[in-house]
């Protein structure tokens, strides 16, 4: 296991807890006081403005959930060359990818962020060339700049995890594929690919829950997910705890689907010994 | 307004005396550094009792820092800094008002220092667990049969020993938490980058200060990995060099 790969399963859940013999009688005891404690929460707190904001909660989880989904598919396309490079590329190549990466993975994922939205952002006005393009109107709002900061992130940290699946792919694998009289473009996309995405599944899984671990950011340059639903009704509520609570508890359930559905499709990719 | 790059950086801006806003980032990534190192070092704390209580600890303990680090695994830092933010301040003040005293003003540095503190102590938690196990059993056994107290064992043996293990993961974490800093600039707290946000609002240069501000972080980054490897190849020595 590399070291990139047990630093995203200590920072990111990767594993639900439970399995064998969850019931144990010491179990029984703290899942009671689970259970009052929850009962207190509902009972003593305000729960009763989740009916009224039900709509906008459900849209802000959708935005959540739009941009989990598109940055890291869209960070996956870019990081698959991003990695290739790094392991086969020419030298010059290479070190583009590596500063890339080093730059990235170096500053913060909301310096990032605001400097596109803020920085970019105030400076495409400056050119009547993009005002007059059609991209325009998508520019003048707020998340294009969401999307295009955590893509860019996504395919660095993925980046690098790619490329030391690339590189660990068996050479007698390719060299095979090789001899079968395979062309290169064929070796990649029938061996070389599918054995390093597989390799680089678990951690992928993490970097995913990782990736929506950040998205609350975009929140900040207003685009409206579920972070701004929440903050929006902490501020016309005057509620502190609850909201936050709440939004907990979506997160929560957001990652164990996550977890729950690449634990499936790691299942369904056959290995030998498993 | 022109649109001639060349005039639209004005490095004047960056310099160290008050018209410039040099010294105000500077100051800001002073900030930033002493949080990052309060709260590793607060992490590393809270990890290695975890770590050592969810290998060797009972069952209550076990559960009970399996969904300390489950949680904090699984909610994005930005809920859990607000969180743990009102939260503890909320308590303390409700502790010192138990005790008889009026409410205290919480600093901006000791309460960032708590909240990084405490989701750096799941990540560290589960990165020196992982090194312990790493450390092989028969020299725990060994010291266990020279009559060593579980303490001793913890000081003599298994910290030692599992170190080289647990380097790789912890800078990592390091560098993490540098970058979770940032944020902090949610809460209000005037660290690099809200710092360097407030110097754009008033100034209008907007790229300049960000790129500055991401050539400091950088720096940061750069500087840790070389004091990182330093450090690996002192605790390595007199190891088999990893392929």
């Amino acid at each position: 296991m590399t070291v990139e790969t047990s630093t995203v399963e200590a920072t990111a859940l990767t594993e639900l807890p439970g399995g064998r013999a969850f019931l144990k009688p010491h179990r029984i005891i703290l899942l009671a006081i689970a259970v009052i404690a929850i009962f207190c929460m509902a009972w003593f707190m305000r729960w009763d403005w989740i009916p009224d904001y039900a709509g906008r909660l459900a849209q802000g989880g959708g935005v959540t959930l739009l941009m989990l989904f598109s940055t890291c598919i869209l960070g996956f396309l870019f990081a698959v060359p991003l990695g290739l490079v790094q392991v086969t590329g020419p030298w010059p190549l290479k070190m583009l990818a590596r500063t890339f990466c080093t730059i990235i993975r170096g500053t913060p994922l909301l310096l990032q962020l605001w400097l596109l939205y803020y920085g970019l952002g105030s400076l495409f006005p400056q050119f009547p060339a993009i005002r007059d393009s059609f991209l325009w109107p998508y520019l003048r709002e707020a998340w294009p700049y969401g999307v295009a900061a955590l893509t860019i992130s996504f395919a660095a940290y993925e980046g690098e995890v790619m490329r030391g699946a690339f590189a660990g792919v068996p050479a007698g694998e390719l060299e095979a594929a090789r001899a079968y009289g395979m062309s290169r473009w064929k070796v990649f996309r029938r061996i070389w690919l599918p054995r390093a995405v597989h390799r680089a599944l678990p951690t992928l899984n993490g970097e995913t829950v990782l990736q929506l671990k950040s998205t609350p950011l975009v929140a900040t340059i207003t685009v409206v997910d579920a972070y701004a639903v929440i903050s929006k009704i902490r501020q016309t509520t005057y509620l502190t705890y609850e909201p936050l609570l709440f939004l907990a508890l979506i997160y929560l359930c957001l990652t164990a689907i996550l977890v729950v559905a690449f634990r499936t499709l790691e299942n369904k990719i056959p290995t030998r010994g498993a | 307004m022109a649109a001639d790059p060349a005039t639209l950086i004005n490095w004047g801006l960056l310099a160290l005396e008050p018209p410039g806003w040099g010294g105000v980032l500077l100051g800001g990534l002073l900030n930033s550094i002493k949080i990052a190192l309060g709260g590793y070092a607060l992490g590393l704390l809270l990890g290695t009792g975890g770590a050592f209580g969810k290998l060797y600890g009972g069952p209550v303990l076990k559960d009970l820092l399996e969904v300390y680090t489950t949680l904090v695994r699984a909610i994005p830092e930005l809920v859990l800094i607000l969180l743990l933010y009102y939260a503890g301040t909320d308590l303390l003040n409700q502790l010192t008002a138990a005790m008889g005293y009026g409410p205290v003003d919480i600093s901006g540095l000791a309460a960032g220092i708590f909240v990084i503190g405490v989701v750096q102590g799941a990540y560290s938690t589960e990165v020196l667990r992982g090194a312990i196990k790493a450390v092989p059993a028969g020299q725990i056994e060994a010291a266990r049969a020279y009559g060593m107290a579980p303490t001793q064992i913890m000081r003599r043996i298994t910290l030692p020993a599992m170190l080289p293990h647990a380097i790789p993961g912890l800078s990592n974490l390091w560098l993490i938490a540098t970058k979770d800093t940032a944020l902090l600039a949610v809460v209000g707290f005037s660290e690099l980058t809200l710092v360097t946000r407030q110097a754009a609002g008033s100034t209008k240069a907007y790229l300049l200060f960000f790129c500055a501000a991401g050539a400091l972080y950088l720096a940061l980054t750069l500087v840790s990995n070389i004091v990182i490897r330093i450090i690996e190849t002192r605790a390595r020595r007199g190891m088999v060099a990893p392929a």
